[in-house]
């Protein structure tokens, strides 16, 4: 059984899997050990960046948003703390794959954003990042809504996404950011 | 006025701001999770020195990572060093980047673009 | 070169680490000892012997979390003799005086010693 899970993370090209609470400690350990992780593995500098930031990005994405969830107390499934991340390395890319329960009502704001993400090119991107920097607004968690564009100008590719039905009231929602090695 | 000087952690940066001796600086890596939190005293700061600035301020940013969170609140504080600035006070600010860091440097020109504040790129 | 003080910390009293040799003073956790001038009192002699022949460079370093009333007169007593080493000219001493975040009573100590003394004390905060 072990040995499965071995093979299947060397066969998807996983370097590092989680699911569990996400905590801004967790967070910090992580984004340590990755850093590590792409020092010693020689990559170039540039591309350690735009990894790393890509990383910071999404792990801290899902570390706010955890908390949009409403706490309920018959809903035992679901712990609304936990969250599934995962960070690959391919022969081409660099992924970072975060899952998260999301309230059903929140789908289709969130798909509407992620849809004008991955249709604008390069320009309208930071065209888009400026609008939404200089607008003046913050949310009370202190998040400005800049992280699903910078994710997607870091890297360079359309973002990945998936709303999976769980139960009448969730789904779970996964986003992947790829960051290329050339 | 009190100085601020602020250690750096992993995801903070390091801070100086000493009216003292005219030297005021925000080095290193800024990807806290609460960056309003953590920048408010630095806005706070800026707002008393405000007040009664030095004749002359250079205000030097050396950032190698910045989450969006804190590219926020980073253009707050450029917004009331900018407000100094055209109040009538010399206030410069100085963006230097790492010569490889593309991104960066391309940071910095969008923050000019976006600022009417004397603001100069320079890479390391 | 004088021997370096090193005093381990206890539930009452603070770390005391200073060695000449490698460059590195440092008085830090807490300091509430009933006895605080027994306990200080080793350390202000180990000062004055040091101010001897000090080195060029004298980096000192004070991150407390808590003091007692009767620490802080010794604390003073240690920064003036800082002080003296200084204004006699053979070290050019630099205190850093360290406060976390939250803990406005620490950074006005830390403003006030530097009020009522000659010597560059910096004082810098630290963030968790």
């Amino acid at each position: 059984m072990t040995y499965s899970y071995y093979k299947n993370m060397q066969l998807n090209n996983i370097i590092f899997v989680y699911q569990g609470e996400v905590t801004a400690d967790l967070v910090s350990s992580i984004l340590h050990m990755m850093e590590n992780k792409l020092d010693g593995d020689g990559e170039d500098k540039k591309i350690k960046k735009k990894v790393f930031n890509v990383m910071v990005e999404c792990l801290q994405n899902v570390y706010h948003h955890l908390d949009t969830l409403e706490v309920n107390v018959s809903d035992s499934e679901i712990n609304d703390r936990t969250a599934l991340l995962m960070i690959g390395k391919e022969e081409k890319d660099y992924y970072v794959i975060t899952g998260n329960h999301i309230l059903n009502n929140r789908i289709a704001a969130l798909k509407s954003r992620l849809e004008r993400v991955n249709n604008c090119d390069k320009n309208e991107l930071k065209t888009l990042y400026q609008a939404i920097l200089n607008d003046g607004e913050m949310s009370e968690k202190g998040t400005a809504g800049l992280g699903m564009i910078d994710i997607a100008r870091k890297s360079g590719q359309k973002l990945g996404y998936d709303f999976h039905p769980v139960s009448e009231k969730y789904s779970f929602f996964s986003l992947e950011a790829k960051v290329a090695r050339v | 006025m009190r100085n601020l000087i602020i250690e750096p952690t992993a995801k903070t940066p390091k801070v100086i701001l000493n009216s003292d001796i005219n030297v005021f600086e925000i080095s290193g890596r800024s990807i806290p999770e609460d960056s309003v939190g953590f920048y408010r005293r630095i806005l706070d700061w800026v707002d008393e020195y405000a007040k009664s600035p030095n004749p002359k301020t250079n205000f030097k940013f050396q950032l190698e990572y910045f989450n969006t969170s804190s590219s926020k609140c980073l253009l707050d504080l450029f917004r009331k060093l900018e407000k100094l600035s055209k109040s009538g006070h010399d206030v410069v600010i100085t963006w230097c980047y790492d010569a490889d860091d593309e991104d960066m440097e391309e940071t910095g020109e969008d923050y000019k673009a976006l600022l009417e504040v004397p603001f100069e790129l320079v890479s390391v | 070169m004088i021997e370096a003080l090193k005093i381990e910390p206890t539930h009452k009293t603070p770390k005391v680490y200073f060695d000449p040799a490698n460059n590195h003073f440092e008085l830090s956790g807490r300091s509430i000892p009933e006895d605080s001038v027994g306990f200080y009192k080793k350390i202000l002699d180990w000062v004055e012997d040091y101010g001897k022949t000090p080195n060029t460079k004298t980096e000192f370093k004070f991150e407390l979390e808590y003091f007692n009333t009767s620490s802080s007169k010794n604390i003073l007593e240690l920064l003036k003799k800082l002080e003296k080493i200084h204004l006699q000219g053979q070290s050019a001493v630099q205190i850093t005086w360290y406060y976390d975040e939250d803990d406005e009573d620490m950074e006005e100590t830390g403003e006030d010693y530097k009020a009522l003394l000659q010597v560059p004390l910096e004082l810098i905060m630290k963030v968790y």
